[in-house]
């Protein structure tokens, strides 16, 4: 697999257009292969469906009022779960890399937890601790705010699953960076908060982005999590993924496949995004 | 001095700070599964342990995991090494396009199995007129989850394979081994806790998957209801008891990932040190 063998024939060419197929090494048969296979054709299949839609059809049920909250819903909650994720995300990859104390390295270890705990376990324990007789959900409900089953557990959904990619994103990049630097800011007579301000957060801000980006892409995509913690009411805190398996239990094939149109488009958007905020991070390396 | 009593000050307020935040959102939940599920001793959760569509639900979520992680780890080794030993044109589009998985809902690529596979689909005809279930029934389930966890192997093993580099790779064709040769003596040993770490984290997310499995599984209880099906059906229907004995299950399971995760992030350290 390692090296691949290199064309040897000097034979007459066949004229078969698939014959530069057999010519190429096995990973990379395997490699375009399977990705057509696995990507290429259900993405394709997606938006050839959804284009089968007369546009005016297109644009009349992927802006439907109840579509319309939908998106609301998520985008809104999302931006505001990964910005939440983005302060204590930041605070917490501070404290890990900074900071020495009792079970740093378990507390290290957890934050991954969000990416490795099924995300319909997620569900069902946050609505469990934060429903109104749950561990957190019973005080809070005292105060008169209810966690469960409304928006606001959409967002406590969002901010548990998006936590590791901005901790996880920032975390590298302040391991690097040099003391010194904060060090001579310090000496030369900054303030704690210039030397935050003018010295740490600057290079420090493509990562956070970054890992924004990153946790608001999870967020808007979240299903199985928000599914469980949320009343699911449209026009309250009906989220787009939901809305798609709402449609399909119902066989509007049409309105799913525009949504879920609507919503990859979004998601590879945001992808291009990430991409381009993960090359303006890189723009100062060393090749 | 004032200046470190300071920085002590700072120091544990910020630690203070995270440890609340973290507590709310990460260490009480997850805490709470393992509470739940043995409120009661252990007794109910082996009670649960025993009913036949729980154990049905244990056995097709493994069934599922041992097609799609080796599957997805030789396609995932073939990937890395197009992407780390060659140069070509649109390679940083490859590299992109792999990530399309991760930032696409799940939901839309159970979607996109649908369309593909469904009474309605693309090869919906064909495979009505040749008798093939695929919708609504396991191979269904596996597409959806082997899309979901595409990038994992390959995500983790590119990085490893352009370290390692090709030197070795290339003294061994000289000193005359064969391809396959070269990869099980000289590549895969150098690349294998990258690729452990890659399949770990496939069998997670495989086991864990729950939104693109309940598009097109039909959640059909004791024939295609996976664990994480499981919890949520045990959970609407008020059996909280039943739901958590699954949760556990699969709480375990993220455990034991990020404890292996841990020790193989620890075993890389150690190599890069030599």
């Amino acid at each position: 697999m390692a090296v691949s063998t290199l064309p040897t024939s000097t034979r007459p060419r066949q004229q078969n257009p698939f014959r530069w197929l057999t010519r190429i090494s096995l990973p990379w048969q395997v490699t375009i292969g399977y990705l057509s296979f696995m990507l290429f054709l259900p993405v394709a299949a997606l938006l050839l469906k959804a284009s089968t839609e007369k546009p005016e059809d297109f644009i009349r049920i992927a802006t439907e009022p109840i579509a319309l909250s939908a998106y609301e819903v998520t985008f809104t909650t999302a931006l505001i779960a990964a910005l939440i994720d983005g302060f204590f995300g930041v605070l917490i990859a501070w404290i890990l890399v900074r900071y020495t104390f009792p079970f740093r390295r378990i507390i290290d270890a957890a934050i991954d937890l969000p990416f490795a705990l099924p995300t319909s376990v997620a569900g069902l324990t946050l609505a469990t601790v934060y429903s109104d007789t749950g561990w957190l959900g019973a005080p809070l409900s005292h105060l008169g705010i209810k966690v469960a089953f409304t928006r606001l557990g959409v967002g406590i959904a969002m901010v548990f699953i998006s936590l590791p990619f901005v901790v996880r994103t920032v975390q590298p990049v302040l391991a690097e960076m040099e003391k010194e630097f904060e060090e001579s800011a310090w000496s030369l007579g900054a303030s704690r908060w210039q030397t935050f301000w003018r010295v740490i957060l600057p290079p420090l801000f493509p990562a956070i982005l970054t890992g924004v980006a990153l946790g608001f892409s999870r967020a808007v995509g979240e299903y199985g999590s928000v599914v469980i913690v949320a009343a699911n009411v449209p026009f309250q805190d009906l989220i787009a993924s939901v809305l798609v398996i709402r449609q399909l239990e119902q066989y509007e094939y049409a309105g799913a496949t525009v949504i879920g149109t609507v919503l990859l488009v979004i998601s590879l958007i945001i992808l291009i995004g990430i991409n381009l905020l993960q090359a303006w991070g890189r723009r100062y390396d060393v090749k | 001095m004032t200046l470190s009593k300071e920085d002590g000050w700072v120091k544990y307020l910020l630690i203070g700070v995270a440890i609340v935040f973290l507590s709310l959102i990460l260490f009480i939940p997850a805490l709470n599964v393992f509470v739940q599920a043995f409120e009661k001793g252990i007794g109910p959760f082996f009670h649960n342990l025993t009913r036949p569509d729980f154990l049905h639900a244990i056995k097709l979520t493994v069934l599922i995991a041992l097609i799609v992680v080796p599957v997805n780890t030789v396609f995932g080794l073939c990937a890395a090494w197009v992407i780390a030993r060659n140069q070509f044109r649109g390679r940083a589009f490859l590299i992109s396009l792999l990530d399309v998985p991760f930032a696409v809902s799940p939901v839309v690529a159970g979607l996109m199995v649908v369309l593909l596979y469904g009474r309605n689909g693309w090869f919906g005809p064909f495979l009505q007129e040749h008798d093939i279930k695929i919708v609504f029934a396991m191979p269904a389930m596996v597409l959806a989850s082997a899309f979901i966890t595409l990038p994992f192997v390959a995500r983790e093993v590119i990085p490893v394979l352009e370290e390692a580099g090709s030197d070795q790779e290339e003294a061994a064709k000289i000193l005359g081994a064969g391809d396959w040769q070269i990869f099980w003596r000289v590549t895969l040993p150098s690349i294998r806790w990258g690729l452990m770490y890659g399949v770990i984290l496939t069998n997670a997310r495989t086991m864990g998957e729950f939104g693109a499995i309940s598009v097109v599984s039909g959640n059909i209880i004791g024939k295609t209801q996976t664990l994480p099906l499981f919890v949520e059906q045990a959970y609407k229907q008020y059996e909280t008891e039943a739901a958590f004995s699954a949760a556990v299950l699969l709480a375990f399971l993220a455990v034991v990932t990020l404890v292996l995760k841990e020790i193989l992030e620890r075993r890389t350290q150690i190599k890069e040190v030599d």
